[in-house]
């Protein structure tokens, strides 16, 4: 069964830009996706499509079962928490620490403060920033930061992470870091769902690459590469 | 119990953030404060105004003057007809000899020519000095009283009292409208600050949003802090009102320049202010909040 499903999907702004034009994808549990073009290709308005940040003009969005496109607002908060996600800012509060920044998440489900420290101390372990949960964001590096994110977005062990260009910010050592983290999370059965424009990490990681062009979906390949250029 | 924890939960972030965002708590919490104290001058100035009027109210009367030739037992039976009617609140006989002997006293020249007249031959007539429940409808209990067999007469100042009732209206239909329009001012004002104090957290709320926070999760803290800025913003102004008032009240010794305006006794009225100001410094800051939240909710 498919865990994400778009049905001809078309997106217009209310200011007349079509950003989405005929868009149908399915993607399975355990998959890792990257969805690949340029500035203002569109891929930007897929992601947040699927975490409701937009809704669709026309068309079906199903994710983890959940029809998104009628999706109320006040029930945003049920799509969400089936959801993991990272951004290219990180999203973090400045004046919350990393392990604040964190439980932040876990918050909302009013657990007893000792699981919260134990599901907050095992994400930061999986992203190998333990010893950092102390520290506040801007004593931490660029990766660093985008490592607390990561964690924020699968301490509540969702079954899908989204990534929307989680290593625009990064250089190509700490992109590839990040890379890795991602890459682990969902070699342990998380789906993954990433924008990108980094061709590096694209090409090195051949995994299925979705691209879209002016709207349109291009191309859709397993073990795909960035615009087609190894394929 | 996860709702109770989550439940405590946002008294506990209600409390952290006012003091996390000090400077912004204590913009909010001075300007309920400014604002309440208007509020509560203009309450103690409408019950002031209220009392005042309704003590000249009740020292309007009614004189029925009694046939000439009336006995003794028509005089009785009068006075339990004039008790039987409705919006009564007083009644007291005054006869044609007590007048004369009051006219006597109050003027010396009068004494004169009043002596004159014995009790057969007093031209005075015997009265009845009636006080109604509600001034409003004096005339009407007028009337009945001059339809009353051996009454012949009946004076309660006509005209000049409907005057003073319609200008009492006025004046205390003025000091309604200035609460009312006072306490919607407040309700504005505290709105507008909190929706302030909300703008630079607008970012927190958005990765709430994103991270799977209910609506209700987030508005809840939000509608705690307003609840407790509110009630911090009316402890000043309970203070200085209720002590101003009281330092007042001793000071002028209950009487505002003359006896005839005389204060409220700040023991009958203190209480209702307390609750007044508080009620809506809670009220307005928790409700004020918790609408200013609302917008950044569609995220």
């Amino acid at each position: 069964m498919n865990l994400i499903e778009l049905k001809n999907v078309y997106k217009q702004y209310s200011n007349g830009v079509t950003a989405l034009c005929d868009v149908s994808i399915e993607i399975s549990k355990g998959e890792f996706v990257f969805v690949i073009g340029k500035t203002a290709s569109g891929k930007s308005t897929l992601i947040k499509l699927l975490y409701r940040q937009e809704k669709p003009s026309k068309g079906g969005v199903f994710v983890g079962g959940i029809n998104v496109a009628k999706l109320k607002n006040r029930k945003v908060y049920k799509l969400r928490r089936k959801l993991g996600i990272v951004f290219q800012d990180y999203k973090l509060l400045p004046n919350l620490t990393v392990y604040e920044n964190v439980a932040f998440a876990l918050e909302i489900y009013g657990l007893r403060s000792d699981e919260v420290r134990q599901k907050v101390m095992k994400a930061l372990e999986k992203v190998g920033l333990k010893e950092k949960f102390k520290s506040y964001p801007d004593q931490l590096s660029g990766g660093e930061q985008q490592r607390v994110s990561i964690a924020r977005a699968i301490v509540n062990e969702p079954k899908i992470l989204i990534c929307d260009e989680p290593t625009g910010n990064l250089d190509p050592k700490t992109s590839l870091e990040i890379m890795e983290i991602i890459n682990k999370i969902n070699e342990e059965g998380t789906t993954v769902i990433m924008a990108t424009h980094d061709k590096e990490i694209v090409n090195k990681y051949r995994k299925r690459v979705i691209t879209i062009e002016k709207g349109i979906l291009v191309s859709d390949k397993e073990k795909g590469g960035y615009f087609n250029e190894k394929d | 119990m996860k709702k109770i924890r989550i439940f405590f939960h946002s008294i506990e972030e209600a409390f952290k953030s006012v003091f996390r965002n000090a400077s912004l708590s204590i913009a909010s919490i001075s300007c309920i404060a400014i604002t309440l104290i208007l509020v509560a001058v203009s309450v103690i100035l409408s019950y002031n105004v209220n009392s005042f009027t309704s003590d000249i109210e009740k020292d309007v009367t009614i004189v029925a003057f009694l046939d000439k030739e009336v006995t003794q037992e028509q005089i009785d039976e009068i006075k339990t007809k004039i008790t039987n009617l409705n919006n009564i609140a007083s009644i007291e006989f005054q006869s044609k000899q007590q007048l004369i002997d009051e006219m006597k006293e109050e003027n010396a020249d009068l004494e004169n020519i009043l002596n004159q007249y014995t009790e057969e031959t007093n031209p005075l007539q015997d009265t009845y000095l009636v006080k109604v429940e509600n001034i409003e409808t004096i005339g009407k209990t007028a009337e009945e009283i001059e339809n009353i067999e051996g009454v012949s007469i009946v004076k309660y100042g006509e005209g000049m009292v409907e005057d003073l009732v319609n200008v009492f209206d006025v004046v205390k239909n003025i000091t309604y409208i200035v609460v009312i329009g006072l306490v919607l001012v407040t309700a504005f004002l505290i709105s507008n600050t909190i929706k302030i104090t909300i703008q630079t957290r607008k970012r927190q709320i958005e990765i709430m949003r994103l991270v799977g926070a209910s609506n209700s999760f987030i508005k809840i803290p939000f509608f705690f802090e307003g609840l407790l800025l509110g009630a911090l913003g009316s402890i000043i102004p309970i203070i200085a009102c209720c002590y101003g008032y009281m330092y007042l009240y001793e000071r002028f010794n209950g009487q505002l320049f003359t006896p005839i305006i005389k204060l409220v006794n700040p023991d009958l009225i203190i209480f209702n202010i307390i609750f007044f100001v508080i009620a809506i410094g809670v009220v307005v800051g928790a409700l004020g909040s918790y609408r200013a939240v609302r917008r950044y909710l569609k995220i």
